[in-house]
């Protein structure tokens, strides 16, 4: 299955859930990044950086490892 | 950490970089800084306001959060505080929760949470300025009866409009509180319902409301940290919290085997509900046309994957470019000033311990500081500015792979800059860093970065020692040197990083999340409002201390006065501070340092400027009846007598540099980390590892420089 960072800049996409168990999955859910809401990526930064993704009305920045657990679909 | 209030106010809430301070100030009339870098608020703050009515409320500002469950300590005031408030019935009269509207739906997620307390709750839809120029829509009145809250007012704080709307509806809010909904405003699924129903009875049975209840037990089961908010409650006892934890335990396992994850549990019921009745009651219309926001545009260049950090550096060298040369007018208009005012006073004061008292003492003691503050003013004016424009967020954001590679954090850079005027903001600011491992790491090597009050330093003996020649065809190497000294300090600081994060064993995962908030014309305001409460704040402390040090320093360097004095020693050297200053020559020796330096180091403990105003004192008192001397031309007239040779030379310039730039000399710094990390241990730690650095690099400088052959 793809996720966040299978994406190039520009892409959009609809997000699907979540791999495994993370920490961080109850402060995204809070944030809006939900199953079923849209994002699109936006940048991602050198040497396994966090990335950027445009997500509800908002731009949101987080790492590469936690990216890779959000699970997407192309439009 | 929470406020008790026994008057009636109301509560600001709402998510980081919602407008929300804008709206304190605007309601208040007063002037706390704003900012655009997420959860820069990290304290509550309490002011007044007059309704319409003519009533007089206060106004609590709480710290920006996104939900009510607290993953950061500047969210968990927030949480504290609502526990509080349903605990001991001190509930504020009504709530303003401050929705950003350009993004609306996210912000809204905390609005529903404020619904559950049965509080009024006015919201004040925010930054609407931003919605029309993107020719969006929003509906607020299907909003208003949609949320069933007392009212909606649109608004924009920035352009100032819809302030008197929000205080009439405040107003109304407060006296006809509306008979409250005790259900949730949406559906949860049955199963999912009587899973939960062991937490929301034990909530019940506290007496709390059928609703709040049920969101509570939403919330407590999608993080365990919520359960950590009750400890300090009577309701629970050691008892009734273990209990709790147990049923929560139960419950997540239970949920865990139906299609509700326990973690994205409340978000997915509230989220669900929200969309919902924005787009089936058209609440928000959105404009067609997809354009690329101002912001994105600017952060093609800004957090460009090369040209970003190239840029960062540029801006970097630009500001401590500008802070040397914008301030040398200004410093020269205060010595000249210092100058003057001290020859005004030797003139109308009678010759006498006193006049000695104010002119070698006070005077010679705060001139020698306030002759800093522009270059102060300057860098605090440019960090204001970077966090005003929203570009420290990318800072941060940009960082993040580096810092984790050092043992910090992204959101470590903003306190490590803010380091560069005062430790002390800046270890405020390391309250946004959630993880503890990286928060504690950024607060230890914190106090190398080159605070402000070490500029003095540099800058006396930059001025006085190192020869103003141009090296390398371009560079001068008085600012040479400058930069290396920060250069120093910064580098060690990453390098004990790295050797602390090998070291400190805390648990706990972590993450970087943060918005980048959009770009914005920087409040010249509010950066100069920042300007002058710091710059305030350096002048009134550096005064108090040097004030009473110097007065303190005076009479230990004049008493005990000998009867008959030897012709050829001035009585300084047996003075009180003389013999402090020589019982210490034999340690710092190896340094390159004599008494006099010993006694400022001891005197720089309360505060690394006190080393400039102590030395002025010693010489001037050193140096009799004459007019004050300046203490440069007395620094370099010294003559060892040991020597024969001068005191100081480059040699220990660099040396007494380097020292200043490793040692803790600062009481309130100490006093802070004490504070923030609730131990003695770190404070501890932090000047005992600091103080060893200092001496040792002071030691390798000043041998290493003599072996060398540099006299």
């Amino acid at each position: 299955m793809k996720n966040i960072t299978d994406l190039h800049a520009g892409e959009s996409a609809t997000i699907i859930g979540f791999s495994g168990e993370m920490e961080l999955q109850s402060r995204l859910v809070e944030m809006g990044v939900i199953p079923g809401t849209k994002i699109r990526f936006i940048k991602d930064t050198p040497f396994n950086g966090p990335v950027e993704i445009k997500v509800r009305d908002y731009y949101l920045s987080i790492r590469k490892n936690d990216a890779q657990r959000i699970l997407i679909k192309h439009d | 950490m929470t406020k008790q209030i026994n008057e009636p106010y109301i509560a600001l809430i709402g998510n980081p970089n919602s407008g929300k301070t804008a709206i304190f100030n605007a309601l208040t009339g007063l002037n706390q800084k704003v900012s655009n870098y997420p959860g820069i608020t990290v304290e509550q703050k309490l002011g007044n306001a007059t309704l319409p009515n003519g009533s007089k409320i206060k106004i609590l500002d709480l710290p920006g959060t996104y939900s009510l469950t607290p993953e950061s300590i500047d969210e968990r005031i927030v949480s504290d505080q609502i526990i509080s408030w349903m605990e001991n019935g001190n509930k504020p009269s009504a709530i303003v929760s401050v929705v950003d509207a350009s993004n609306l739906s996210r912000n809204l997620y905390l609005t529903s949470q404020l619904l559950d307390l049965g509080i009024p709750v006015v919201v004040a839809l925010n930054m609407m300025d931003r919605v029309k120029s993107n020719n969006n829509e929003i509906d607020d009145n299907a909003l208003k009866n949609e949320l069933e809250v007392a009212d909606v007012i649109p608004m924009s704080a920035s352009e100032k409009w819809g302030i008197e709307e929000l205080k009439v509806a405040i107003g109304k809010a407060i006296e006809n509180s509306n008979s409250e909904n005790d259900t949730l405003p949406f559906a949860i699924d049955k199963e999912v319902e009587s899973i939960l129903h062991p937490l929301t009875d034990k909530f019940k049975s506290w007496g709390y409301s059928n609703r709040f209840s049920q969101a509570q037990a939403l919330r407590i089961v999608t993080r365990k940290s919520v359960v950590s908010l009750y400890e300090n409650i009577q309701h629970c006892t050691q008892e009734q919290c273990d209990e709790l934890v147990a049923i929560r335990e139960n419950i997540i396992n239970q949920l865990d085997t139906t299609k509700h994850p326990h973690r994205t549990l409340e978000a997915s019921l509230r989220y669900a509900w929200l969309d919902e009745l924005i787009t089936s009651r058209k609440i928000y219309k959105k404009s067609k046309e997809r354009r690329i926001t101002r912001s994105e545009k600017a952060d093609s260049m800004f957090t460009h994957k090369w040209l970003g950090p190239v840029l960062f550096l540029g801006i970097l060298y630009f500001i401590f470019q500008s802070i040397f040369t914008m301030a040398s007018y200004p410093m020269d208009l205060i010595d000249a000033l210092v100058g003057q005012f001290s020859d005004f006073v030797m003139e109308i004061m009678n010759p006498g311990m006193l006049r000695d008292i104010m002119v070698d003492g006070i005077i010679a003691g705060i001139g020698a500081i306030v002759i800093f503050l522009p270059q102060i003013l300057i860098l605090i004016f440019f960090l204001s500015l970077l966090e005003d424009t929203g570009y420290m967020a990318r800072v941060a954001f940009m960082m993040d792979r580096f810092m984790t590679s050092i043992g910090m954090h992204g959101k470590s850079v903003l306190p490590l800059m803010s380091g560069y005027a005062c430790a002390i903001p800046g270890v405020m600011a390391t309250r946004t860093i959630d993880s503890w491992k990286e928060r504690l790491i950024t607060i230890l090597v914190l106090p190398l970065t080159s605070c402000s009050a070490r500029l003095p330093v540099y800058a006396l003996m930059i001025g006085a020692f190192i020869p103003d020649i141009t090296v390398f065809g371009f560079f001068k190497l008085q600012g040479l040197t400058m930069v290396i000294m920060y250069l120093l300090g910064t580098g060690t600081a990453f390098i004990i990083a790295i050797i602390l994060s090998k070291f400190i064993d805390v648990k706990g995962q972590s993450s970087f999340l943060m918005e980048l908030p959009p770009y914005r014309v920087p409040l010249i305001r509010s950066v100069m409002h920042q300007v002058y409460t710091r710059g305030k704040l350096f002048v009134l402390n550096a005064g108090k201390i040097i004030m009473a040090i110097s007065i303190v320093l005076w009479f230990m360097a004049t008493f005990p006065k000998v009867d008959n004095p030897q012709v050829d020693v001035n009585p300084i050297h047996t003075s009180y501070a003389g013999q402090v200053g020589h019982a210490l020559e034999p340690i710092i020796e190896p340094l390159g340092f004599d008494w006099k330096i010993g006694i400022g180091l001891i005197t720089s403990f309360a505060a690394r400027e006190v080393v400039v105003s102590t030395l002025a004192t010693i010489y001037n008192i050193e140096g009799g009846e004459e007019d004050i001397v300046s203490l440069t031309d007395a620094m370099k007239r010294d003559i060892n007598p040991k020597t024969g040779k001068p005191q100081f030379t480059a040699l220990v310039a660099i040396s007494l540099m380097v020292f200043f730039v490793f040692a803790a000399q600062c009481m309130a710094t100490f006093a802070i980390i004490r504070s923030e990390t609730n131990s003695w241990k770190w404070p501890a730690f932090m000047i005992i590892y600091m103080s060893l650095l200092a001496y040792f690099a002071s030691l390798l400088v000043y041998q290493g420089g003599q072996y060398l052959g540099f006299a």
